[in-house]
C-alpha cells in the first residue's frame, strides 16, 4: 500500500522540506515556497499541484481521541485549525447559576463555577447562540436543576466509619443535574436527553443537614470566551522526525547499542550478526527528537537529526459532545465560515470602491 | 445595538488606486491572520503581505497588503480568501476519504 511506504518515501528527502535540528538550535525553520524565492521557479497557488503533494491519513482512533497525518500544507493553515479546534469551535455549558440555598462548606461562586466546567453531552447544532440581547430562549438555553439534600442513613451499621454509607447523598455528583426541557426542547432533544458526559464527577461533599438547591442555564459559546466552552482536551500538532543516517559515515559495530539507545526503543535497528545500523522507517515517528545522539562526539558527523516542516501529525481528544472525528471537521467548517463572512465584506468594499467612482471610503 | 463595527476597514495612508493599503479586518486574530498571509503571498502579483496582531486586548488585525504593476490590493485578498477555501474544502473531503477507506487502529480509551 503506498501509504504503508509513507515514511520512506524519496520525497521525505527533499532538502526543502527539512528543518534541521542541531545540539543547539533549529534551522531553517521557516518556509520558502513563495513566488520569487528561488528564481525560474513558480511557487504561486495552485490547486491542482497542491492536491497532487496533499495527504491526510488517518492513523488511531479511540472513544475519546484521534490521530492523523496532515501532509503537504503550510504550518500557518495547520496552525489555524488547531487554535480553532481549541478556542472557536462550539460547545455548550453551563453559563449561569441561580443559587436558590447552599449550605454546603464551598461557596456559591466557587460552586458555580465547579458547575461551568462540567462537560455536557448535547450537539451544538442543535442550539442557537444567544444574541447581543441576551435573551434567553428554548433554542439557545438548557434548565437544569440541582436539587440534593445530605441525610443520616438511619440503617447504617454501627461500626460503619465511610461517609458513602454512613449518610445519604454525601457526594454532589454530576448524575445528580436534572435537565428541564423547555418549549420545543423535548422533541428536539429527544433519544439523547442533555446530561453530562460523565456521571461520575464529584461536585461537592456533603454533610447531614447540608443542602444545595439550583437552577442552571446552559448555553452555546465558544472557547475563546471561557475554555470551559473548548470541545478538546488536547488538540495539538508536531511535525514528522527524520533521522538521516550518513552513508559515509557509518555508526562504529561496537558502538551500535550506544547508538541505539540514544534513541527512543524501537527507533533504531541493529544488525545482531554485523552490528550494522539502521533506522526503522515505521517507527521513525515516534522519535522525541531528545538531540541525545548529538551529546556524544564519537557520533558526530554520523547522523543528521531533521523534521519534515509540512508534515504535522496531530492529536486530538475530545472532551465533550463530540466523538473525535468530527471534531477536525468542525474545525474546518468554522474556518470557512470565517472565510465567507470576510469574503463578503471585502466583495462588499470591492463594489463600494467601484460604485464610488474609485472613491475609497478612508478611515 | 453597538453592530456597526465593519467587518474590514481600509486604514488611512492606502494608496488611492489600493495598489498598496492595510485592512483592518475585525473580530479575527493569528488563526485567519496568518493563514490569509500565506495564501496571499502565494500570489507572485504580490509584493508585500505581512499581517500583525496590533494589541492583546483589540480584538482585530492589520493585514498589510503591497502589488506589483499598481494591481489591487483588495482583488489579492479576495482571490486569496478564494483560494483559502479552495484549500480547507479539500483537506476536508480528503480527511473524509481517509476515514472511511483507510485502515486505521481502533482502540479504547478510559476514562
Amino acid at each position: 500500500m503506498a501509504f504503508q511506504a509513507s515514511t520512506s518515501s524519496q520525497s521525505l528527502y527533499d532538502r526543502r522540506r527539512h528543518v534541521r535540528v542541531d545540539a543547539e538550535r533549529a534551522r531553517d525553520v521557516s518556509s520558502t515556497d513563495f513566488p520569487g524565492y528561488y528564481p525560474d521557479e513558480d511557487h504561486s497557488w495552485n490547486l491542482e499541484k497542491f492536491k497532487e503533494r496533499f495527504r491526510v491519513k488517518v492513523t488511531r482512533i479511540s472513544n475519546r481521541s484521534i490521530e492523523f497525518d496532515l501532509v503537504g500544507v503550510d504550518a500557518s493553515i495547520a496552525n489555524a485549525f488547531r487554535r480553532i479546534l481549541i478556542a472557536e469551535v462550539p460547545t455548550v455549558c453551563i453559563e449561569n447559576v441561580y443559587v436558590h440555598n447552599n449550605t454546603s462548606v464551598m461557596v456559591d461562586e466557587v460552586f458555580a463555577h465547579r458547575l461551568g466546567m462540567i462537560p455536557l453531552n448535547v450537539d451544538p447544532a442543535l442550539m442557537d447562540m444567544r444574541d447581543s440581547t441576551g435573551q434567553a430562549t428554548d433554542r439557545n438555553t438548557l434548565v437544569f436543576r440541582l436539587n440534593v439534600t445530605c441525610t443520616r442513613n438511619k440503617s447504617a451499621p454501627k461500626d460503619a466509619t465511610d461517609p458513602a454509607v454512613l449518610y445519604h447523598n454525601a457526594e454532589v455528583l454530576s448524575s445528580h443535574l436534572k435537565w428541564e426541557p423547555a418549549g420545543e426542547q423535548e422533541s428536539v432533544f429527544e433519544g439523547k436527553p442533555p446530561a453530562p458526559t460523565n456521571p461520575n464527577i464529584v461536585l461537592v461533599k456533603l454533610r447531614p443537614g447540608q443542602e444545595v438547591d439550583m437552577e442552571m442555564h446552559a448555553v452555546k459559546g465558544v472557547g475563546k470566551d471561557h475554555a470551559k466552552f473548548s470541545p478538546v482536551a488536547t488538540a495539538s500538532y508536531r511535525t514528522l522526525p527524520l533521522i538521516v543516517l550518513n552513508p559515509r559515515k557509518p555508526v562504529p559495530p561496537h558502538l551500535a547499542t550506544k547508538f541505539q539507545k540514544c534513541f527512543l526503543p524501537g527507533v533504531i535497528d541493529v544488525d545482531p550478526l554485523t552490528q550494522k545500523v539502521c533506522v526503522n522507517e515505521e517507527n521513525m515517528r515516534k522519535e522525541t527528537m531528545s538531540r541525545e545522539v548529538l551529546r556524544h562526539p564519537e557520533f558526530e558527523g554520523c547522523v543528521e537529526l531533521k523534521r519534515v516542516r509540512d508534515y504535522f501529525l496531530f492529536n486530538i481528544e475530545s472532551e465533550g459532545a463530540y466523538a473525535p472525528e468530527y471534531l477536525f471537521p468542525e474545525s474546518i467548517k468554522v474556518m470557512r465560515d470565517k472565510i465567507a463572512t470576510i469574503r463578503k465584506a471585502a466583495l462588499a468594499l470591492l463594489s463600494e470602491s467601484q460604485g464610488g467612482g474609485g472613491d475609497v471610503e478612508m478611515v | 445595538m453597538a453592530e456597526s463595527i465593519p467587518k474590514i476597514r481600509i486604514l488611512k495612508g492606502a494608496a488611492p488606486d489600493l495598489s498598496a493599503a492595510t485592512f483592518q479586518i475585525h473580530d479575527e486574530s493569528h488563526t485567519i491572520g496568518n493563514a490569509l498571509r500565506w495564501m496571499v503571498m502565494k500570489n507572485p502579483k504580490v509584493e508585500f503581505c505581512g499581517y500583525s496582531a496590533p494589541h492583546p486586548s483589540e480584538p482585530h488585525i492589520n493585514v498589510r497588503i503591497q502589488m506589483y504593476d499598481n494591481l489591487s490590493s483588495l482583488d489579492a485578498l479576495i482571490e486569496a480568501l478564494n483560494n483559502l477555501d479552495d484549500l480547507c474544502a479539500t483537506i476536508d473531503d480528503a480527511y473524509t476519504v481517509s476515514l472511511r477507506k483507510d485502515k486505521y487502529e481502533i482502540w479504547e480509551e478510559k476514562s
